[in-house]
């Protein structure tokens, strides 16, 4: 009776993962490693009028992607957007959580709601309000630097002010995601450690610094490998509102990757410009699981 | 007295940072109202002088944003509706049934989650050539359908059903898949729920992908139909900001009303740390 | 108060214990009915959008789908349903495509398998289709046609369309580069005419700009469209590219002499340095005198028209462009789009009644008539619309004094990557010389496959570069 519940279970366990199985696998794991295998190639333009004109070229692409300024200075516009982005975005994150969920605060569910609501807006529609916000001359950005008597800034035609511009929408526009996490962080610390701090005679800001800060650690971690991963593939933002520009500040490894392959169609190129970015987003994965094993010791 | 100031501060602080949050939502409602032309003037204004229903009208009439906002709720409905059934079954199963090679094969997949899409984004496209799909809305909603995450909620939920439950069911001589549908799925509606929500999120929002499949502006989803007005109608202020009000209000508006399962899902993905 | 307060505060918690019960899963009745009736409102629209799929497909007609950019797409419907008219048994679909966007839909839509039937094609992208095996070769279609000939065209522009002694487009409307410029003003500096050769032009841009006033411009030359650029380095006499147009001739002596003149305009401040899309409204500040000199084609002389006020009618006018030795080098590039079908499609015979129809004289007259493009038919020009408009003898001028650019598949990418290095000098970021000698080397390496495919070629390799040696 036994062993045919379990043969029962091991064949419907595996009738149940099939489909998911066949269409990850065919629709992912299948491109990814005919990517991986495109990259060793020359395909493009010819190639596609021409299939005979591929030639297998082993490292070249990666050897001309790391020797291409473009890329450098792609990878330098995405490494900014991570490295201050990103903690940016955790700091108001964390920010907004404790506010929100603060004993004092009332209409928790309404704030953050409101704090959550740019998350579910569609990315392009937003990037073109916030194109006519950053506008020099009629936008709203400038208007309010005005009121306070800073002269107005060319955001989006400057390229100092360029990435810094996009920053700050992308910021606006995910704050309330991960400050949602770090809210569930905050709910599932313990109050006895609070409480015991509290009695040891610990001020507020000992209090977050000792008890807070430590007990949010893994939600830290998660929080951090996530916002990271994502930054890494920025796109959509520089694509709708600067194309890339101006001279270049804002293109990303992404744009270069989608520029290259379906641009020129120098797919052999693309092809190997992404899995540059894969091996990038590895090693700062590992990286921060480092530093947060090192902090804990 | 004392309690009172902390509380006040407090709420200002909050207060200003939901107004800061708003602002640009708030501004993009009211240029879609406002006469051609208002919006790009100095001081700008807050609020239409004659507000206007103009650019929306246009909107469905010369630029056939209607069309395409029926082509973002196909793809949406259609990536949910797969995305659920396949992502329900894979994760049920993956946490209650025992099968030989269950870990190995999760583990394969959890690699998933750290290559980025775009890796394998070009040979895709080419192997949706070679399927006939490019240009088509089935080529569009196919990377839903590969997804991962979703299986990963699922198997989470649905590792707390209690075994007795089942086994009760199995004793009684109840087939797995009627077990599955008669007693799994009605235990995982919350985070079916959840599922749903997300995926038609992402499936409404979904930009780079529509983009490079869909050539036909017949067949553009409303985010790929909006990038590309932004190019032609850079000038055209209000006429944007309609087109942008008509492609964030399903979202805003489902946010709202499924807004707990929605935190729900959000806060969940954080426990597995 | 305190009373209040507390009854308050005891309400509140009874309110979200209440919550938290109904949000158990297999919650009761009119939640489970709200789910399935949101569930309802999701499908409706999607078994409309089928209803709506399974009506279209059974129309009887052949159905064209015909890609048209930038204002052509939008005027270009009204021509095309007087077509309708008169060929009753075929249906046009005109699907308008921005500019900036229309060269990757248009591989995308090759690679991908879904190309249109008809579709206008800038004439520097045809080398490129033609690579690409996109485009169908015209010379079967040309020889059984009454309505469409060689002969009734420029030969210039009939020469952009031919690839390897094959016509692979039939011209749709020409289009070159003139220099539109504020006649009031310039007859205040003292300048009746646009001079011929770029000492003067210089001068006069400095007279100009006085007149016009302080933090005023001469010309406008913004730094996001190539084609200024690429003029100035034809009028100086550079190739562009050499070797078979297998390697970049940018930082040869032709293109530095074009590099050195446009650099001092901006270097004297006669023109912004910003890119196009901060000009927030270039017609209002043409208007408002910000410059009195812009170069551009036949498409604003209708909008300028449209988009200036009555008051300006008169006040502006166009001139064929200044070369660096005298009127003869003022060379301009040979532009325009042709009209080609695509080797994937189903309707080519369909599609060839279209081409004819639209190549008709009198319904390129119209045409023009709609967004101001130059006819490429010959007969044409001469109608008396043409030879009695000013405008029209200009462009004539100019097109005698017309040459193509190099006819590679590469050429949109290269031009882009001409546009980035001017911009860069013209923000100040790098120096001409080695911005040039950089560009040279970015060229050389788009250019590469292109040199293998030739060096086989001469040894025999695989089917040859497809464009014209």
């Amino acid at each position: 009776m036994r062993g045919s519940v379990e043969r029962r279970q091991h064949r419907a366990g595996w009738a149940f993962v099939t489909p998911a199985l066949v269409l990850i696998g065919v629709f992912f794991f299948v491109p990814v490693l005919a990517g991986l295998f495109l990259s060793f190639t020359d395909f493009d333009i010819y190639a596609i009028g021409r299939p005979e004109t591929v030639r297998f070229v082993g490292l070249a692409n990666y050897a001309r992607a790391l020797s291409n300024s473009l890329f450098w200075q792609a990878l330098g516009n995405t490494l900014f957007f991570v490295l201050v982005g990103g903690p940016l975005s955790v700091v108001t994150s964390l920010v907004a959580a404790l506010l929100v969920s603060s004993k004092l605060t009332r209409f928790q569910g309404l704030f953050r709601s409101i704090f959550f609501m740019p998350v579910v807006t569609t990315l392009v529609a937003v990037a073109i309000v916030w194109r006519y916000l950053y506008q020099p001359q009629y936008g709203l950005l400038n208007w309010l630097l005005g009121a306070v008597g800073i002269g107005p800034v060319d955001w989006l035609g400057d390229a100092r002010w360029a990435m810094p511009a996009i920053i700050l929408m992308t910021v606006w526009k995910n704050f309330g995601y991960n400050m949602l996490i770090f809210v569930a962080g905050l709910q599932s610390i313990p109050e006895e450690l609070n409480e015991a701090a509290e009695l040891d005679g610990a001020g507020g800001w000992a209090r977050f610094v000792h008890v807070t800060l430590p007990s949010l650690g893994p939600t830290f971690l998660f929080v951090g490998v996530m916002t990271m991963l994502g930054n890494f593939q920025l796109f959509a933002e520089p694509y709708v509102m600067t194309q890339g520009g101006p001279l270049k500040a804002t293109t990303t490894v992404v744009m270069l990757m989608y520029d290259e392959g379906f641009r020129w169609w120098r797919m052999g190129m693309g092809a190997a410009i992404a899995f540059v970015l894969f091996v990038i987003m590895l090693l700062g994965t590992m990286l921060q699981l480092r530093l947060q094993r090192e902090r804990r010791t | 007295m004392r309690k009172a100031l902390p509380s006040l501060l407090l709420h200002a602080v909050l207060a200003l940072g939901a107004l800061f949050t708003l602002a640009p939502l708030l501004w993009m409602v009211s240029a879609s109202f406002m006469p051609g032309g208002e919006a790009n003037t100095f001081p700008p204004r807050l609020l239409p002088s004659a507000p206007t229903l103009a650019h929306y009208v246009d909107l469905f009439t010369r630029l056939d944003l209607g069309r395409q906002f029926l082509n973002s709720t196909l793809v949406a409905v259609a990536s949910t509706l797969i995305s659920l059934i396949v992502n329900s079954m894979a994760g049920y199963a993956f946490a209650k049934l025992r099968f030989r090679g269950r870990e190995r094969v999760f583990a394969v997949l959890l690699a998933a989650l750290v290559i980025p899409g775009q890796v394998g984004m070009l040979p895709l496209f080419l192997l949706l050539k070679g399927m006939g799909l490019v240009n088509t809305y089935v080529g569009v909603i196919v990377p839903f359908m590969a997804g991962v995450f979703g299986i990963f909620m699922i198997r989470q939920y649905a590792l707390s059903i209690p075994d007795d439950l089942l086994d009760a069911a199995r004793v009684d001589g109840a087939g797995e898949f009627r077990i599955f549908w008669t007693i799994v799925l009605p235990v995982i509606r919350p985070i079916l729920v959840t599922l749903a929500v997300f995926v038609f999120l992402s499936a409404w929002n979904d930009f780079m992908w529509p983009l490079i499949v869909l050539s036909d502006e017949a067949k553009y989803t409303l985010p790929v139909a909006l990038a590309s007005l932004s190019g032609e109608h850079v000038q055209d202020t209000e006429l944007m900001m309609a087109g942008s009000v008509l492609t964030v209000l399903p979202v805003v508006v489902l946010f709202i009303a499924l807004q707990r399962a929605y935190i729900r899902g959000v806060m969940m993905g954080s426990v597995k740390g | 108060m305190d009373g209040g307060a507390a009854t308050s505060a005891e309400e509140r918690t009874r309110a979200r214990r209440t919550k938290r019960v109904s949000a158990r899963p297999g919650g009761h009745g009119p939640r489970r009915a709200a789910h399935a009736s949101l569930r309802l409102v999701f499908l409706l629209p999607f078994f409309l959008t089928l209803a709506g799929c399974a009506g279209a497909g059974r129309e009887a007609r052949t159905t064209l789908r015909f890609w048209a950019m930038g204002r052509e797409g939008e005027v270009v419907q009204e021509l095309v349903r007087d077509f309708e008219r008169e060929n009753p048994d075929v249906r046009v679909v005109v699907q308008q495509i921005p500019w900036g966007a229309a060269h990757e839909k248009l591989l995308t839509a090759h690679v991908g398998g879904s190309t249109p039937d008809v579709a206008q094609l800038g004439n520097t992208w045809i080398p490129e289709f033609v690579a690409l095996r996109a485009v169908e070769p015209l010379g079967p279609w040309l020889a059984g046609s009454r309505a469409v000939a060689e002969s009734c065209y420029f030969a210039g522009i009939w020469d952009t369309n031919v690839v390897d002694g094959v016509p692979y487009g039939v011209p749709w409307y020409v289009d070159t580069r003139v220099l539109f410029y504020r006649r009031d003003l310039m007859a205040r500096a003292g300048w009746d005419s646009v001079p011929g050769d770029w000492d003067a032009w210089l001068r006069s841009m400095e007279d100009v700009r006085r007149v016009a006033g302080k933090d005023r411009f001469a010309i406008f030359l913004p730094t996001n469209e190539y084609t200024p650029w690429i003029i100035f380095g034809l009028q100086a006499g550079s190739p562009l590219l050499r070797d078979r147009d297998s390697r970049g001739d940018f930082s040869g002596p032709g293109y530095r002499r074009a590099a050195r003149f446009y650099m001092e305009v901006f270097r004297r401040g006669l023109a912004p340095n910003v890119a196009g899309a901060n000009i927030a409204n270039r017609y209002q500040e043409f208007e408002r005198g910000t410059f009195s000199m812009y170069i551009s084609g036949p498409w604003d002389v209708g909008e300028f028209g449209r988009r200036l006020s009555p008051a300006m009618e008169g006040a502006w006018g166009i001139a064929p462009l200044p070369g660096p030795d005298g009127p003869a080098t003022g060379l301009s590039t040979a532009g325009g789009s042709s009209l080609v079908l695509f080797r994937a499609s189903r309707h080519k015979a369909g599609a060839w009644r279209l081409v004819e129809y639209l190549s008709r004289p009198d319904v390129q007259l119209r045409f023009r008539s709609l967004c101001g493009n130059l006819p490429a038919r010959v007969e044409a020009w001469r109608d008396t619309t043409m030879t009695r408009d000013p405008f029209a003898r200009v462009f004539e001028t100019q097109l005698r004094r017309a040459v193509p650019t190099p006819k590679v598949p590469e050429w949109e990418n290269i031009s882009l990557r001409l546009q980035d290095k001017v911009e860069a000098m013209v923000l100040g970021h790098v120096l001409p010389d080695s911005a040039l000698a950089a560009l040279d080397r970015e060229v050389d390496r788009i250019l590469e496959k292109r040199r293998w495919l030739l060096a086989h070629e001469r040894r025999g390799g695989p089917g040859g570069t497809g464009t014209a040696p």
